[in-house]
């Protein structure tokens, strides 16, 4: 019995770790459609970012309140794996507790934090759950915002649920094995004295006080095999969520952008032709280095701007994985908040949605495999992109470092110099700045008659 | 207006390279500045507390060009660095060092985008340089306008804020006055944008229930604040003009930073 249990568990280890790398690696795949750009400088200060804002959740406080929330379910991830390495090498080995003889005093000391952190996720994802969907904050109202409907919701709701149904199953586990260990039966007898009733568990001891030992055994494994097969069920299933912030979550602040600033990031192939085209001497080849006269070919010239995921950068692609939808880009836009179309985290979620849209393609048709949709236009609109202030409210709100600005940018780009798609209003402007050196419609030679009223 | 005779000069660059000088700064004007009316009466306040305070400075009169940011921001790069590229060659060929400017956009891609181009320049913005001619004591506001009693809300410009992390200078800049400063809810890095930036000044808003520039307003008023300062030419207008919506343009003023030290100064 025992042995066939080990194998049945072995087994479902192994399809799960078969499985996520299948995930891991169609996921980088996807990622590594963009364009290259290196992220690799400045590790010091990328380190130094990525323990502030990462393992800090830094912005994460903000809000005090949620910061200790969020906090509360992070920390709990992060601790209870050494629960769960105790419970898989138990599952392999088919042992009880393995950890218990070796380091008895520190044990139950242990457990009391693993429990008390279950007890918390579990009090936080409740709290959660009632933010959402009762309280109805605002952010995560599918009536306001049209990228919230459906499948958003429905994975938190999962997640949530998912979540308290886990630390239930841990905590009740406990309790059931404390009273089996009271009552000296078989394995779970022999840690009788050695491992104690724990912090949260002994309370709801009296909940199987009347079960018969052999209900109690029951009880026991199917909570064990419930909490862990959740778990790896888990695993698989944030690849499919939002979720995936949890893992992405660090990399992606770790590669981000050091600082919020204004710099839009220049186009080396537009400076070359501008150079030839002013008659100067040029300075950077298209790819960004420098000219070289070996008769060389010039590195090939893709789109101006994006059209679709593949134009874009990787770190914008990873940015979309790493989208915990939390919308708190979309609360300080200022196109969103007066009712706009734009939504900074709806950028987001399509440029995701837009690469597992390539991933079936890949799936069903191969990997080599192009359909004739895009980004732009078919998941985001004209409307959305032109109402962008790019005033970083978006950039700085992210918690984990995302930048849509720099999507919107890139699309605006495509827009304006491959189709020529600007709004009329734009391309009067872009008139008179080419022939009047200004904005508006005043003669270059009158620029400089505010001089005249200094003294008035 | 005033009883004793000014005497302001503005010299362009090419003045003061013929009579073979060299100013500390050069004052970049930016095409609001230049053009837009009531941009124009900040460029002149500006203009006179750089003549009281006696720095020598130059502007580029009729050489200076836009410096691309609406365009690059709208899509249009090949546009941007054309006027970049020309403007660069204006600058590099009087040998500038030195730029201060009122416009947070020229600000920005004078600072952060021109050096990628071959521009480099140290570039301040007007809310840095009069912070510090405060902390150096060269300018003092008491002879002019008094503002006891009178409350101000500082609006932040994004392209200043959160695009280069200047924050306090206006702010400190404001504490020069004695007048009452009062922030409003949404400030700093979290502060609320006027809606004209990235080339939205240029084009009508899209469709939505209200313009940004009235839900700054109103932001703005619920601070009990008589007087908005600002300090870029873009926030200048959209805040003016929310102002005109909510008809209260007879009871709340909008100012650029340095017309207020211009009128406590009494310049
Ligand atoms: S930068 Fe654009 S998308 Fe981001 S908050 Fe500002 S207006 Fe919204
Ligand atoms: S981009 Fe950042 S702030 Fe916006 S929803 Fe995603 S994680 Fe949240």
């Amino acid at each position: 019995m025992e042995i066939f249990q080990q194998v049945l568990f072995v087994a479902a280890l192994a399809a799960v770790a078969w499985y996520i790398t299948q995930r891991v690696r169609l996921i980088s795949r996807a990622i590594n459609l963009g364009r290259p750009e290196n992220r690799f400088d400045h590790a010091d200060e990328r380190l130094k970012t990525m323990l502030l804002v990462a393992f800090g959740q830094k912005k994460m406080f903000t809000n005090p309140l949620v910061g200790v929330m969020h906090f509360v379910i992070y920390a709990g991830f992060i601790i209870i794996n050494l629960e769960i390495l105790e419970i898989i090498l138990d599952g392999v080995l088919g042992t009880h507790r393995l950890f218990a003889p070796y380091i008895t005093p520190v044990y139950p000391v242990l457990i009391d934090i693993f429990e008390v952190l279950a007890f918390g996720v579990l009090v936080v994802c409740v709290v959660f759950l009632c933010r959402r969907f009762v309280a109805k904050v605002a952010r995560f109202q599918p009536e306001r915002h049209r990228e919230m409907a459906r499948w958003p919701q429905v994975d938190a709701a999962i997640i949530l649920t998912a979540e308290i149904l886990l630390m239930i199953a841990f905590l009740t586990w406990n309790a059931s094995d404390s009273v089996l260990r009271d009552r000296g039966i078989g394995h779970y007898g022999e840690l009788k004295g050695i491992v104690p009733d724990f912090i949260i568990s002994q309370y709801l001891k009296p909940l199987f006080t009347n079960f018969s030992d052999t209900a109690l055994m029951a009880y026991e494994r199917i909570a064990w095999w419930f909490h862990i097969l959740g778990i790896l069920a888990f695993a698989i299933y944030v690849t499919y969520s939002k979720h995936l912030h949890i893992a992405l979550g660090f990399p992606n602040v770790y590669f981000s952008d050091l600082q919020p600033k204004g710099e839009m990031q220049n186009m080396p192939e537009i400076t070359k032709e501008v150079q030839l085209a002013l008659g100067l001497p040029v300075t950077t080849e298209a790819d960004g280095s420098q000219p070289n006269d070996n008769g060389q070919q010039p590195a090939e010239i893709g789109r101006f701007g994006a059209k679709d995921v593949q134009d874009l950068k990787w770190i914008n692609l990873m940015n979309a994985y790493s989208c915990t939808e939390c919308g708190r880009c979309t609360a300080a836009c200022p196109a969103n908040i007066t009712g706009k179309k734009l939504s900074p985290r709806k950028i987001m979620m399509d440029t995701r949605d837009r690469m597992e849209e390539i991933q079936r393609g890949w799936k069903a048709n191969g990997n080599d495999y192009r359909d004739d949709k895009s980004l732009l236009n078919d998941y985001i609109t004209a409307e959305e992109l032109n109402a962008c202030t790019t005033c970083q409210a978006c950039v700085m709100a992210c918690p984990v470092n995302i930048n849509p600005l720099d999507i919107i940018l890139q699309l605006r780009r495509y827009r304006v110099m491959e189709e020529s798609e600007a709004p009329a209003s734009w391309n009067a402007m872009f008139s008179n700045i080419e022939n009047n050196m200004a904005p508006w419609k005043f003669s270059p030679s009158d620029r400089f008659n505010w001089a005249d009223q200094v003294n008035d | 207006m005033s009883t004793t005779e000014r005497n302001y000069k503005v010299p362009t660059m090419a003045d003061m390279t013929a009579s073979g000088e060299e100013p500390e700064i050069l004052f970049w004007v930016g095409c609001a500045g230049s053009f837009d009316d009531r941009y124009k009466r900040v460029t002149i306040a500006f203009v006179r507390i750089l003549n009281h305070v006696g720095i020598k400075f130059a502007v580029l009169g009729p050489e200076e060009g836009c410096t691309g940011d609406p365009a690059r921001r709208a899509g249009n790069e090949f546009l941007f660095q054309m006027q970049a590229m020309a403007n660069i060659q204006v600058l590099n060929g009087y040998n500038v060092k030195k730029i201060v400017t009122a416009c947070p956009h020229c600000f920005n891609t004078l600072k952060n985008e021109y050096p990628e181009l071959g521009g480099n320049y140290e570039v301040i913005h007007h809310s840095q340089f009069l912070q510090g001619l405060i902390n150096e004591g060269r300018v003092r506001v008491k002879d002019g306008e008094s503002f006891k009693g009178r409350r101000i809300t500082f609006h932040d410009s994004c392209y200043l804020g959160r695009a280069n992390k200047v924050y306090e200078a206006p702010r400190d800049v404001l504490a020069a006055l004695d007048a009452d400063l009062v922030e409003m809810k949404r400030v700093r890095a979290n502060g609320l944008c006027c809606g004209a930036g990235g080339g939205q000044y240029f084009k009508e808003p899209e469709p939505g229930k209200k313009d940004v520039n009235v839900e700054r307003v109103e932001e703005a008023l619920s601070t009990g604040a008589d007087t908005i300062a600002v300090a870029c030419p873009f926030c200048m207008t959209m805040m003016s003009d929310g102002v005109k919506n909510k008809n209260k343009e007879d009871s709340v003023r909008v100012y650029d930073i340095s017309e207020l030290i211009a009128q406590g100064q009494g310049l």
